[in-house]
């Protein structure tokens, strides 16, 4: 199981998405290598990945992808992370 | 935990729209001699170029650029405002609180990253760093029992 995180340079909020990710992972149990990419490497770090993660401003400029699209809102709240990542994997 | 010296504090100030409260983060971050001048305008541009995606949560930007040779030294700012400004983020707006962050390389930062993911997993982080009246009162969120 592959995830990738993206923003737009890949140092920052992607970062936090990571950390957190991998908190709402373990708090559910399932195994996933989480990643943090920017924008411009989207197509090579999620050619292979389940699911990307995101925030509202990158939806429409992430291509063309198989992976599950997931939104966040609020890069804290844990429960909202972790719901989603149950909704898409589960 | 990233470095946060004094002068990369700066509470109750006035911005007049979001470009003013990045610059801010921005100028805290070059009193502090961790960027120079031309960072607090790259943090604005990521802004331009990708929207208002740093609003990570409900009144929180994480404002931020790609490393780069204006960067001298890696650290973080924080300026809250006394008049929260709309960033324009579908959920998250006004922003209350603006923290400037600047790295040399995106791997070498991830454990500073995790800190701040956990300081502010906890949901009262924001409202005790809005209502801070010091430096100190800021450096006591970040670095509060249990998130080192």
């Amino acid at each position: 199981m592959k995830i990738v995180a993206i923003c737009g340079a890949g140092v920052g909020t992607s970062g936090i998405l990571k950390v957190n990710a991998e908190r709402a992972l373990a708090r559910l149990d399932i195994e996933a290598e989480v990643t943090a990419a920017d924008l411009a490497s989207v197509a090579v770090a999620a050619a292979d990945a389940q699911v990307i993660l995101t925030s509202p401003e990158f939806v429409d400029r992430l291509g063309k992808t198989n992976a599950d699209v997931i939104v966040v809102q609020n890069y804290f709240d844990l429960d909202e992370l972790s719901a989603k990542l149950e909704a898409a994997l589960g | 935990m990233l470095a946060l010296p004094d002068a990369a504090i700066l509470l109750g100030r006035t911005a007049a729209d979001w470009r003013g409260a990045v610059l801010l983060a921005g100028e805290a971050l070059q009193a502090a001699g961790f960027v120079q001048q031309s960072y607090g305008a790259r943090m604005v541009g990521m802004v331009e170029e990708f929207g208002a995606y740093i609003v990570i949560a409900p009144g929180l930007a994480l404002a931020h650029a790609r490393p780069g040779p204006d960067v001298l030294a890696p650290g973080m700012s924080v300026v809250t405002l006394a008049e929260p400004v709309v960033f324009g983020h579908p959920y998250n707006d006004p922003v209350s609180v603006v923290l400037g962050l600047a790295v040399i390389t995106a791997d070498e930062h991830v454990a500073g990253i995790a800190e701040l993911a956990n300081v502010f997993n906890d949901p009262a982080a924001l409202g005790r760093l809005g209502a801070a009246r010091s430096a100190a009162d800021v450096r006591a969120v970040f670095e509060a029992p249990g998130v080192l």
